[in-house]
């Protein structure tokens, strides 16, 4: 163990690149909010806070997953995650922070009573309408909040419990007792970590924060294909950053094995996103009701139907055709590859999925939307590699430990 | 169909046997097939096998069935017998994507399943020679291929010395065989089988 360099230090020039892309960013931000945030126009106003909604929420989805993908593991009693579970752990410190932000942006956006993005928030809209009474007591301002807040509040927590957890494998070798004992905590944390999952990623989150833009649109495989969406980035994401540290020298314990399963899991759920995306649009394109295909009218068939399609053919058809050999997932210049566009492509998804219902006349990405991403772009990377400089690389006295280093597949 | 003569060392140990895969390689022996009661990681490696082709088979079945698919539904439902279902187009992909799904998983799996049986020489009526019961068991069987040339005395003495517990010599059909046992070929009874 004496060779392995356990201490990430944060190299110079990255703290340089996450400050410049947090500065465009910023800047994106001011220049956005005079000319569209103080707009007098209502639309301008709405685009404004819908590109910082997706922005926020696709990012705090997507920190959330790495944790999602600690949880599953390790209730799964995976082994071979164990060299570079540092990793996922540093990306989900993130979760408090774009939590933050996707909290004060949503309250803002409900609370300043912005109908052109909630329908729902509008009291008198509501009463006049028969669907949007019936979902009364689930589409309301008081439960948007008590919801948000608790959902935040513990995807924090949980996994900051996770985290600390961890770090009792960095303190004292652990005999058969204490090993069992750790990984029983371990089970129990986790196993709390996904049931709050499975009620907010898995459920209510996507259709309170997401779907009720489209107020009086409802599917039920949405939260599904955003839990996926927001997976198969929170994979690509962890890719990358495991490919960079070995670039530079760091988690020798892990090879070419374990980035082969890193790599299967962009291949499966790709293909499992895409087995939702299809499920959803299918049966909408088969019963043809207008209260259902009025979500996919200006998608399909409007201005969205260039993004949409090719939303297609980043997420389904590279990953499924690059992907698909064994070579690909064990070559590191190729998964950095897919796993910067899996993640633009899925940028680009939760782009249509909140703008495609805001502004639906016009397309409007443009340097606004890349800028704000190059806001949070520039956050993930400070804040991660604060984290990953702020434990051990290893967990060197993790029961699994020997599990990963002799992984083979 | 030809008969062929092999040098077999039985090994009960892994870590054995890979010592005595890298010694039997360095020597120049041709290597036949080893034989495990379980699938052993790395040994392919060690062994130097290829990759094998399975996979690429696999997309190949898979492809041929999404394009019966489309070719023939399409074919169907635009040219041959156009049905009005429910106001839909005739060319409506949507639906058929479970169909192309459907036949691309079923080609795929039956064409592996068969290219795999053929790849291993494994049909109805072909028979395997075993070269130990034991290989099933608890035994490690290294199997090596012999020419005319081969002192199989020399063998036998280098794969003791590299730690098999059992060798012999065993004259086998090699490959696809369609004969059957004779009775002094019973395994039970003696495991050399005379040339």
């Amino acid at each position: 163990m004496a060779s392995v360099k356990m201490q990430f230090e944060i190299p110079g020039k990255m703290r340089t690149w996450s400050f410049a892309l947090m500065g465009v960013g910023l800047a994106a931000l001011l220049i956005g909010l005079f000319t569209k945030g103080f707009s007098s126009d209502e639309h301008e106003q709405a685009v404004f806070w819908g590109t910082l909604m997706y922005n926020t929420i696709f990012w705090t989805l997507v920190t959330n997953a790495a944790m999602f993908f600690i949880c599953v593991t390790t209730l799964a009693m995976g082994g071979w995650q164990q060299s570079f579970r540092r990793v996922p752990e540093a990306i989900s410190t993130l979760v408090p922070i774009f939590g933050s932000i996707t909290f004060a942006v949503l309250i803002y956006v409900v609370f300043s009573h912005k109908h052109h993005i909630y329908h729902w928030v509008d009291a008198e809209a509501v009463a006049a309408d028969p669907i949007l009474n019936g979902k009364k007591g689930f589409l309301n301002p008081t439960f948007f909040l008590i919801w948000s807040t608790l959902t935040i509040g513990f995807w924090s927590i949980l996994g900051w419990r996770m985290r600390q957890l961890s770090s009792e494998a960095d303190e004292a070798a652990m005999n058969n007792e204490t090993g069992r004992s750790f990984i029983w905590r371990n089970t129990v944390r986790a196993a709390l970590f996904i049931v709050w999952f499975a009620l907010t990623v898995g459920s209510t989150i996507p259709w309170l924060w997401m779907m009720s833009l489209d107020a009086h649109w409802y599917s039920t495989m949405y939260s599904w294909y955003t839990f996926a969406s927001s997976f198969v980035s929170g994979m690509s994401l962890i890719a990358l950053w495991v490919i960079y540290l070995k670039n530079k020298g760091y988690l020798e314990y892990t090879n070419q094995e374990h980035l082969h399963d890193i790599g299967k899991f962009m291949f499966a759920f790709s293909v499992f996103w895409t087995y939702l995306w299809f499920s959803q649009y299918m049966l909408i394109w088969y019963a043809n009701i207008p209260e259902e295909t009025v979500y996919f009218k200006h998608r399909v068939q409007g201005p969205y139907k260039g993004i949409f399609f090719l939303n297609l053919i980043i997420n389904f058809l590279c990953p499924l055709l690059i992907l698909m050999k064994r070579a690909a997932k064990r070559n590191y210049t190729l998964v950095t590859f897919m796993a910067v566009l899996i993640i633009f492509g899925h940028w680009i998804d939760f782009y249509q999925m909140v703008m495609g219902s805001i502004s639906k006349e016009h397309v409007t990405l443009g340097w606004m939307d890349f800028g704000i991403l190059s806001f949070f772009v520039g956050v993930m990377i400070f804040q991660t590699g604060r984290a990953l400089a702020s434990k051990p690389l290893i967990p060197k006295y993790h029961p699994f430990l020997k599990e990963s280093i002799i992984h083979h597949t | 169909m030809a008969k062929k003569k092999f040098t077999v060392g039985c090994f009960d140990e892994e870590d054995t046997l890979f010592a005595a895969v890298k010694k039997v390689r360095t020597a120049g022996y041709k290597i036949h097939d080893v034989y495990t009661p379980y699938p052993v990681h790395g040994l392919d490696k060690a062994l130097g096998l290829r990759e094998t082709s399975l996979h690429t088979a696999g997309f190949i079945y898979g492809i041929t069935g999404t394009t019966t698919a489309i070719s023939s539904i399409s074919w169907i439902f635009t040219k041959d017998w156009p049905l009005n279902i429910g106001g839909k187009p005739h060319f409506a992909l949507p639906a058929w994507v479970p169909i192309m799904f459907e036949l691309t998983v079923l080609f795929a799996a039956v064409g592996m399943v068969l290219t795999f049986c053929y790849l291993c020489q494994l049909a109805p009526f072909v028979k395997k020679h075993h070269f130990h019961a034991r290989a099933t068991d608890d035994l490690f069987v290294m199997v090596i291929e012999c020419s005319d040339k081969t002192n199989t005395d020399d063998l036998k003495a280098f794969l003791s010395n590299a730690g098999a517990v059992e060798t012999d010599v065993q004259v086998a059909e090699d490959g696809w065989w369609l004969g059957r046992y004779d009775k002094d070929e019973m395994m039970f009874e003696n495991k050399t089988v005379a040339a």
